[in-house]
């Protein structure tokens, strides 16, 4: 059994879960029938949208389930820039960094390239800290042409914690929507939604322990948002199509349990994540914990190792029985230098030296000493085969 | 052993591996993402370098049961295989970017790289076997399966390479039945259509990609005496050899085709002239290597076979070392040989040497 420290790709299912799961696939009826099947479906379907709201912090009213982070992002940024312009033609701008998820980045350069939108990327600093104060100059100067603005919560490569209430409350002087994206941050960091000033955010139930293909949009009521996906018109008309009651299930379940034990799991991975890093730099003195001092997920460890590939340090651990990554997993297929690091004024080479060690609900002090154990072999081999480009 | 198997999404090397794996070798399938921009899509017949032969070549190493990875090496690739072909067409030279890549890629910092890290060899879909003489020297022959035979391809392997090689494919006797082997194991590309163009060439026309790589560097298209006939937009739209596309208004007196004799980056001009003078008696290069144990006495000519096209005859020919350069004197003229192929030298089968083409001696001298 490999020792599992890949858990900001997705952690494993919580097994609370699976009886309630396994006897909601049974219940027949689409909640959305008016039949006393459909009403069935539809009492289970609400009592999770209820229970869900109670966890993220906002009025059932304001959940509207989706597929994913990655629909919801996309529902969210497409929905917010084309209400907002249709409103006021000179509103084009969206602002966002470089750091950001595939699902956030290209959302933006579609509506570029496509609706006629012009993209504005807030500056960051090395540790992946974004600028407000560039962000409060530059909104003093050209509020009137910004659609929306979006910046994650909890950055999935880094751990980097962006602070929300402080862009909301720039944002909320000048009237502009903001969207989060909090796949990497709900249940893992405090993020109640009323208090964050946020338009919309996104969730996503697998990054908790729930199955994949079941997440959440908040979408704040008084938050207008254009429709760009057209169907049967569930969701308040947002998220068009039937609904799955036992995934719906999935997600509040899990959200509730990760809720209940997020302080004292950060905690342990405080603990964790100090380990982590004494022990990588014991072995790799000129290993850079990417984010530095600055404030972040406790749960996602990440460094990059000069003159080291990251591919050959996931081979090696991986030979050994330890599942860590480079970075996203979500550009499988090719590998490329993470985006997300060198948005953070890193060079290629320094960014293919990238490693991420991510932890979880799940993890134990035995899997970190796995992890301390199976490392210095890994980096010993990985720094003898080198960059390739040497 | 512990042997890397490169994996382009093809059946070649998914059977290759499926070979490595069947002879109780502990095999982890690896895929070169070499490219910047992949697309989403195979399209025409190009062979590695979209997501979709990523995930063939994944989906083939889960029906394994191996280990996949992908590895990046498109920043390497970029500088010595497709700058390398830009240069080498601005030096007016016809390179061959497989070899370059079999070169400095895939035997060197791939292997270079496995080594590192704990592998004994990396195994490719490469039609050619390796063959142990009597002495226990590794030799390099040619596959049992003519048609689709690679050593050409591979003749840059140096003797340290072939010990850390693996080509499983080399005594199969034909495509059809790696194909049939494939399906058997289950594998999904055993009806993937067969690649031909370059792999970083979209559409396949090397042209026009050139021409936007370099831009057009207009200039005058002479005969062998040197008058002007015509001008050009830029010698890398021409190869030695070519026909076609020479726009010169003018015939030549006999009336007889012109072809692209040589092409002078120096002056920036294309030298034209009748078919007959594109014959070449001799072809020589300062770069070359030996493919396993160097030949004795390489200072006395010795009769070989060599080939200058990866689907090229095989010529009779000698060879000596004159001068640190490798010298090839053919028996009969050849046609439309440019600086920058590779000669490829033979022992029967065996792949003995090869050498980067520097200059070519014409069969007919000027005027004749």
């Amino acid at each position: 059994m490999a020792i599992y420290l890949d858990h900001a790709a997705t952690t494993p299912i919580r097994q609370e879960l699976v009886q309630g799961y396994l006897e909601q696939l049974q219940v027949l009826g689409n909640p959305s029938s008016v039949h006393s099947s459909g009403q069935a479906a539809r009492r289970s379907l609400e009592d999770a949208r209820d229970l869900l709201a109670k966890v993220v912090g906002c009025h059932r009213s304001e959940v509207l389930f989706t597929s994913g982070g990655t629909e919801s992002d996309n529902l969210a940024i497409k929905g917010l820039y084309l209400q907002r312009k249709s409103e006021d033609a000179n509103r084009t701008v969206v602002i966002t960094a470089g750091t950001e998820h595939h699902a956030g980045i290209d959302p933006v350069e579609w509506l570029e390239a496509h609706e006629g939108a012009q993209s504005v990327w807030l500056p960051v600093n090395g540790n992946g800290v974004v600028d407000l104060d560039w962000l409060a100059n530059y909104l003093t100067e050209n509020a009137v042409r910004v659609a929306l603005i979006s910046l994650m919560w909890v950055n999935n490569e880094t751990g980097i914690i962006t602070p929300i209430s402080e862009v909301t409350a720039l944002a909320a002087k000048h009237g502009i929507p903001v969207h989060s994206d909090a796949v990497a941050a709900f249940g893992h960091v405090s993020t109640n939604f009323a208090a964050s000033g946020l338009a919309t955010m996104a969730i996503s139930g697998h990054k908790l322990g729930s199955p994949v293909g079941i997440g959440a949009l908040i979408v704040a009521r008084d938050a207008k948002l254009a429709v760009i996906s057209h169907g049967g018109g569930q969701e308040r008309g947002i998220r068009s199509g039937t609904l799955s009651t036992p995934l719906a299930y999935t997600l509040a379940k899990a959200s509730a349990l990760a809720e209940a034990e997020r302080e004292e799991m950060s905690l342990r991975l405080g603990d964790f994540k100090e380990q982590i890093v004494s022990a990588v730099k014991a072995v790799a003195p000129d290993a850079d914990f990417t984010r530095g001092d600055q404030p972040g997920f406790a749960g996602i460890v990440h460094f990059t190792f000069p003159g080291c590939s990251g591919d050959s340090l996931l081979y090696l651990l991986d030979a050994a029985g330890v599942s860590v990554s480079t970075g996203s997993a979500c550009r499988a297929g090719v590998a490329q230098p993470s985006h997300v690091i060198m948005a953070m004024g890193r060079s290629e080479h320094q960014a293919r030296g990238s490693l991420r060690i991510s932890l979880g609900y799940t993890t134990t002090q035995a899997d970190i000493d796995a992890f301390i154990k199976a490392f210095p072999v890994a980096y010993a081999g990985a720094h003898k085969a080198g960059l390739p480009s040497n | 052993m512990k042997v890397l198997a490169a994996m382009s999404g093809g059946v070649d090397s998914a059977v290759a591996a499926a070979r490595a794996v069947e002879a109780g070798h502990e095999v982890v399938g690896v895929h070169l993402a070499l490219s910047r921009n992949s697309g989403t899509l195979r399209t025409s017949s190009r062979g590695c370098c979209t997501i979709e032969d990523s995930m063939d070549a994944q989906r083939a190493a889960n029906v394994l049961g191996i280990p996949y990875y992908v590895w990046d090496f498109s920043e390497k690739f970029k500088t010595d295989v497709v700058d390398d072909f830009v240069a080498e067409y601005q030096a007016g030279r016809t390179p061959n970017p497989c070899m370059r890549c079999n070169e400095r890629i895939k035997f060197a910092a791939l292997l270079e790289k496995a080594l590192a890290l704990g592998f004994d060899a990396v195994c490719t879909g490469h039609y050619a076997s390796l063959v142990t003489d009597p002495d226990g020297n590794l030799e390099l022959h040619r596959s049992a399966e003519v048609a689709k035979d690679q050593s050409y391809v591979l003749g840059v392997l140096t003797e340290d390479q072939l010990k850390h090689s693996m080509f499983p494919l080399g005594a199969t006797a034909s495509k059809s039945e790696i194909r049939k082997e494939a399906d058997r194991r289950g594998l999904s590309v055993a009806n993937k259509p067969d690649s031909y163009d370059i792999c970083f060439i979209p559409e396949g026309d090397t042209q026009d990609w050139l021409t936007e790589k370099v831009g057009k560097a207009p200039g005058q298209i002479v005969d062998r005496e040197g008058e002007v006939l015509g001008n050009h937009e830029g010698t890398h739209e021409f190869t030695v050899g070519q026909r076609k596309g020479l726009s010169i208004g003018r015939p030549a007196a006999d009336g007889k085709p012109r072809y692209v004799l040589e092409i002078r980056p120096k002056t920036n001009t294309v030298v034209v002239g009748p078919q007959a003078a594109l014959a070449i008696s001799e072809m020589a290069g300062g770069r070359y290597t030996w493919c396993g144990q160097a030949p004795a006495n390489t200072d006395e000519w010795t009769e070989i076979l060599v080939q200058v096209r990866a689907h090229g005859e095989a010529l009779e020919a000698k060879f000596a070392i004159l001068d640190g350069e490798m010298v090839i004197k053919l028996l009969e003229p050849l046609l439309g040989v440019a600086p920058g192929q590779t000669a490829v030298l033979y022992a029967g089968t065996r792949v003995l040497g090869q050498t980067t083409i520097d200059r070519t001696v014409s069969a007919v001298p000027v005027g004749a």
